[in-house]
């Protein structure tokens, strides 16, 4: 069933369909089982092996693992996909997901060289998600929050309605709530594929956040590798804090769009998080596995936690 | 003639004939026909003036929304309203001439206006960045803004941007957060506000002064998330499908009046707003004072919970029904 979105503002109460989800809230499916992925990967042995592209170290599959995909020998990050993230930073079996079956609609019948709705089902079944984005509500080291991990596998991470309607929807929910936001970004920017109801998603997040931060919420921002265009351009620069992991490009602009505008050469480190740490956008770069306890920390500090 | 789009030239090559014609009349002067062929040649211009424009496409429409000689942002602010007094500078950084603002009235109505505003000539062109700001200039609106609200005066915005400018010191000092913070604070301007594209609404550098009670756009203007350039190259690896990533994107007034994108489409004269900047601006005037009256009605708490419903309601989604 395709529909306009109706909802009115969820400044003061979130329509009760939002919480408790009107999807049983089922916990978020455990940790795959290692002894089936070690077989699927005695079948494939090339899959054992990952080279890191900054250090060149050839890294075990499942040491990587451990370490959160990131290479012990250079600090390199390595993608992590939003259920990973998740994982990682939410206490064992408190996640409860919200709005898993909001899925995107081709409303413009864009006319392109493939069609988005073909587009669609492709990136649904490489990525096993829905879009570009996981919501819901859990603990972190017992803190409740409300949480909104991007996935940049489903279509670089772009926004379109789902994406943009997701995450208004968590901040709202964290607005009735009472309770942060987090946010953890990893997008190419607006979806071409939705034209306009995309741009506008920047405008509905942000809207969002002003009635989160008029209650005086905290939303922590974070930014992962990479966080560009619109995205940047709405919820990711909006967070109380805006931390990123090592090494994330982020910007507004491509590097190449600048270059062919300009016509000149781009700074060294140029749209990198330590660039724009020195640049006075970040207010820290945290690495992935100090990640929970910085957050931990940090939101108990806001909240007056001893 | 200068500035002459492809699809203008009938109209331009009858033109011609017609000034021919004209320039001879002394030696038709007892030609009885004289008379008659004229009118029969201004005829064949309404006709073919009203054929062309009764069936633009979406490229040709991008092509008259960035057409050279249409009115700009002072154009309107200095015809439309009254009183202008130009208020300038970010006060962290610069004063970015690519967006300008200030007081001014509205048929005797006080507003803050502010607009992104292009260059008329290369060197205009340079001084104003071709219309393209940098975070001073969405800083220096947001700075606007927040005097407006201080003061109780309602806000006009006037959108004309090929998109904010994608260079190093754009980036330096984030442009994306100078946009982003001008999306959440108009959310919450507690005066009206109303935004007009009045020719590029080049995405996020458009929409960075574009959230406000109502979204209005010209007959010929248009609003997209990219360029259609941009689109193409991306999309269709190849510039030269502009033309169908333009109708892709479906960023005609109509098609976001459509959509529920915009408010209202203002009209504009036939041939477009730069072949009658006077009718233009006449016509931006009365709907912009209509809306601003109504706005005005409107207790205060109501115009900003309408304002947060507007932009929540934005978006197509497949939602599956609760069991
Ligand atoms: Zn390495």
């Amino acid at each position: 069933m395709v529909k306009p979105n109706k909802r009115l503002p969820g400044l003061e109460s979130t329509p009760a369909a939002v919480t408790p989800p009107r999807n049983a809230p089922a916990p978020f499916p455990a940790k795959p089982k290692l002894s089936s992925s070690r077989k699927r990967r005695r079948d494939i042995p090339e899959g054992l092996w990952n080279k890191c592209p900054k250090c060149e170290s050839m890294l075990y599959d499942k040491e990587l693992e451990t370490l959160l995909n990131v290479c012990p020998k250079c600090d390199h990050h390595f993608s992590f996909s939003a259920k990973e993230r998740i994982q990682q930073l939410i206490d064992a079996e408190t996640f409860v997901e919200t709005h898993p079956h909001l899925s995107s609609v081709d409303s413009l019948q864009f006319t392109g060289t493939s069609s988005y709705a073909s587009k669609l089902d492709k990136h649904k079944k490489t990525t096993g998600l829905h879009d570009a984005v996981i919501t819901g509500t859990g603990n972190l080291d017992k803190h409740k929050i409300a949480l909104a991990v991007m996935d940049f596998s489903f279509l670089g991470g772009s926004m379109g309605s789902v994406v943009g309607e997701k995450i208004t929807r968590i901040i709202e929910l964290a607005t009735s709530q009472k309770i942060p936001v987090l946010i953890v970004s990893s997008s190419g920017g607006a979806r071409m594929y939705e034209g306009m109801f995309s741009l506008m998603q920047m405008a509905k997040t942000s809207a969002a956040l002003a009635y989160h931060a008029q209650k005086k919420l905290p939303f922590i921002s974070i930014l992962t590798h990479p966080t560009t265009a619109g995205v940047m351009a709405s919820y990711a620069s909006l967070g109380d804090l805006i931390i990123s992991e090592p090494q994330a490009m982020i910007g507004f602009a491509g590097p190449r769009v600048i270059k062919d505008t300009t016509q000149a050469e781009l700074p060294p480190g140029f749209q990198t998080a330590e660039f724009l740490l020195e640049r006075g956008l970040l207010d820290a770069i945290v690495k992935r596995s100090e990640l929970k306890s910085y957050l931990s920390h940090t939101i108990g500090f806001l909240r007056g936690e001893s | 003639m200068k500035h002459l789009l492809e699809f203008e030239k009938p109209i331009a090559d009858l033109q011609r004939k017609l000034d021919e014609l004209r320039s001879h009349s002394e030696d038709h002067k007892l030609d009885l026909n004289f008379e008659e062929e004229v009118r029969c040649i201004e005829t064949k211009i309404e006709e073919t003036r009203r054929q062309i424009y009764a069936q633009l496409t979406p490229w040709q429409r991008v092509q008259l929304a960035r057409h050279p000689k249409r009115p700009f942002s002072l154009d309107y602010i200095h015809r439309a309203f009254t009183d202008f007094s130009e208020l300038h500078g970010d006060r962290l950084f610069a004063d970015d001439r690519a967006m300008v603002g200030g007081f001014a009235r509205l048929g005797g109505r006080r507003v803050m206006v502010i607009g992104t505003q292009k260059g008329r000539d290369t060197k205009e062109n340079i001084a104003r960045n071709f219309g393209s700001a940098h975070p001073e200039g969405y800083r220096k609106a947001l700075r606007l803004m927040r005097m407006a609200d201080k003061f109780g005066l309602p806000i006009i915005t006037l959108i004309d941007t090929a998109g904010a400018y994608p260079g190093i010191g754009a980036e330096e000092r984030h442009i994306a957060e100078a946009i982003a913070v001008n999306l959440r604070e108009m959310t919450l301007l507690g005066v009206p506000t109303i935004a007009v594209v009045i020719g590029e609404g080049g995405s996020g550098g458009a929409l960075g002064i574009g959230v406000c009670d109502r979204v209005l756009i010209m007959e010929n203007a248009y609003y997209s998330v990219i360029s259609p350039e941009g689109c193409a190259s991306i999309l269709w690896k190849d510039r030269s499908a502009t033309e169908k990533a333009a109708a892709a994107l479906r960023i005609t007034a109509n098609d976001l009046l459509e959509f529920g994108l915009v408010d209202e489409i203002i009209p504009e004269p036939l041939g477009g707003a730069h072949t009658d900047h006077d009718t233009s601006i006449q016509s931006l005037r009365t709907v912009l004072i209509r809306h601003l009256d109504e706005l005005q009605a409107v207790p205060n708490e109501d115009r900003l919970r309408n304002r947060y419903a507007k932009f929540r309601a934005h978006g197509r989604i497949l939602e599956p029904v609760s069991a």
